[in-house]
């Protein structure tokens, strides 16, 4: 079948039909990589949010202050350096710089920790911000009962941190899906970088990311549906029901 | 709002209900020994002075309100006590021990000395029977079936045993008062801070949270209540401490206080709320 006699429709059907498969595979990729690259991305940022939020007090260890500040110290520069420059350019040095050293990657574990990292540095910055929004009197209600400030920070700042970054995850997660086309640079076989070699053999660039442009457009379409779903049972049930009807207090 | 008057208030120490009705009949039963004393306390934030030089103590048993206007360092002193704030200057002891110590264990403390907070400060991410078992599990390291049964005897006590499944956004205030009494309760405290508990309610559920600590006190708990319910101060108190401008500007019983103040200024405070 020869694709010059044809016009835009019938090969935007052409190539779901014969490259399908491939586009899929590239759409699954793509996921797999936002989605275990959000994942990633949250335990980092919970994890140095939490820390540079926690209060250095003047009647601490002169270890836990020298502590609590190299690891501030360290996420700062952490941030500072990920949301400083383009992932597409931290691809290209990550990549080819592991290989310069010796120690090649495969591309997908490579796009996979470029997400991760990426993700957590803006995600270290809004837990931060997560939990500097969370009312003072929350804390002084754990520490008047004896809580630690580790204790504190687990069992009623993050769990309440946590709610209140859930619409930010699904806008990670929603950007990180888009993302993922950067990482066509370094060869990973995402939906990007198969449209790119399709189109290529035929040049039909329009009609090939038409096609891949919807692709995406379902992918954000089912992920947007996710998150609200998730925000959604987090809120818990809006009822409770009363226990021991005969002990109700007039 | 009913609240079970027969339960001893710490099912423990059975020796405590058994002062209580020498404390129903007469304020009596209060031992003389001083479990807290504060001295030469000052507090300063910045250049503003909010406390100078206080003095003050408490005995077992005792209940003692603090009134005074806004801005007195009433709630200051309190949270200087369970050191929320860190005293300027000054020492606080409690039991003999000095509070904040280099090897005072400022956790232990805080589960023995309890607080009620004016704005409540539940765990929002916690259901009412979460929040009373939170600190007995993860502070004192108990079982969760036995935290859960104080828990449920201390919310019995306080009438929410209800509400074990609700989350504190849908709560009434007086309802998660007595939800953040429980909480502290259920710590078994030696004594408990109270820190202007009613006023952010309204008059009626002023009077649920006030019923649970008048019997709170006639159960012999040990109390520092900062108010501005004169007539709960007047009634239930064993001791009554007018503050001022960060000092304490007079201090005796409810009858000295409220029916002969000796100070000009405790005198223009309460003539305030006699005339209302």
């Amino acid at each position: 079948m020869d694709i010059g006699s044809m016009d835009f429709f019938e090969r935007v059907l052409y190539f779901i039909q014969n490259y399908g498969s491939s586009f899929l595979e590239g759409a699954e990729i793509a996921a797999f990589l936002a989605v275990a690259g959000t994942a990633l991305g949250c335990l980092i940022g919970f994890l140095a949010g939490a820390v540079s939020a926690l209060e250095i007090e003047p009647d601490d260890s002169t270890l836990r202050k020298a502590v609590l500040r190299v690891a501030r110290a360290v996420i700062a520069f952490y941030v500072w350096l990920f949301r400083g420059t383009p992932m597409m350019v931290q691809a290209m040095v990550i990549f080819y710089g592991s290989a310069y050293f010796g120690a090649d990657m495969d591309p997908v574990t490579c796009g996979l920790f470029i997400v991760s990292i990426n993700t957590g540095a803006y995600m270290a910055e809004t837990v931060r911000g997560g939990i500097q929004s969370i009312d003072p009197g929350q804390n002084e209600g754990a520490e008047a009962i004896g809580m630690t400030r580790g204790q504190t920070m687990r069992l009623v700042i993050l769990p309440q941190a946590f709610r209140n970054v859930v619409p930010q995850i699904g806008n990670y997660l929603i950007s990180n899906v888009k993302d993922t086309s950067v990482l066509s640079v370094i060869t990973v076989g995402e939906l990007f970088y198969v449209g790119r070699s399709v189109a290529g053999q035929f040049f039909t660039y329009f009609e090939v990311f038409t096609v891949i442009c919807m692709i995406y457009l379902v992918l954000t379409t089912v992920t947007t549906a996710l998150v609200r779903l998730v925000e959604k049972r987090l809120a818990g049930p809006k009822d409770y029901v009363l226990e021991e009807a005969e002990e109700t207090p007039a | 709002m009913e609240v079970t008057r027969t339960m001893p208030l710490n099912r423990h120490t059975m020796a405590l209900s058994a002062k209580s009705v020498d404390a129903v009949k007469g304020r009596a039963g209060v031992k003389t020994d001083t479990v807290l004393r504060i001295e030469h306390l000052s507090k300063n934030f910045g250049s503003h002075i909010v406390l100078r030089d206080i003095d003050f103590s408490v005995r077992s048993g005792e209940v003692v309100c603090i009134i005074g206007a806004s801005g007195s360092g009433k709630s200051t002193m309190l949270r200087c006590i369970n050191h929320l704030e860190t005293p300027t200057s000054g020492e606080i002891t409690y039991e003999g021990k000095a509070v904040g110590g280099v090897h005072f264990d400022l956790s232990q403390y805080r589960a023995k000395v309890g607080m009620v907070f004016q704005s409540f400060n539940l765990f929002n991410n916690m259901t009412v029977l979460q929040n009373c078992m939170a600190g007995p599990v993860h502070v004192l390291h108990k079982k969760k079936a036995e935290a859960k049964q104080d828990a449920l005897f201390y919310l019995k006590k306080v009438g929410m045993a209800p509400y074990i499944n609700a989350r504190p956004s849908q709560l009434s205030g007086g309802q998660k008062q007595r939800v953040a009494i429980a909480r502290a309760l259920a710590m078994h405290p030696k004594m408990l801070l109270f820190d202007e508990p009613t006023s952010a309610l309204d008059p009626q559920m002023v009077g649920e949270v006030l019923a649970v600590m008048r019997q709170l006190a006639k159960e012999g708990m040990t109390m520092v209540v900062v108010t501005h319910e004169m007539q709960f101060a007047r009634e239930v108190s064993n001791r009554t401490v007018f503050m001022c401008d960060g000092v304490i500007a007079e201090s005796g019983t409810p009858e000295q206080i409220f029916e002969h103040p000796q100070n000009p200024k405790t005198q223009q405070f309460l003539s305030r709320f006699q005339a209302s």
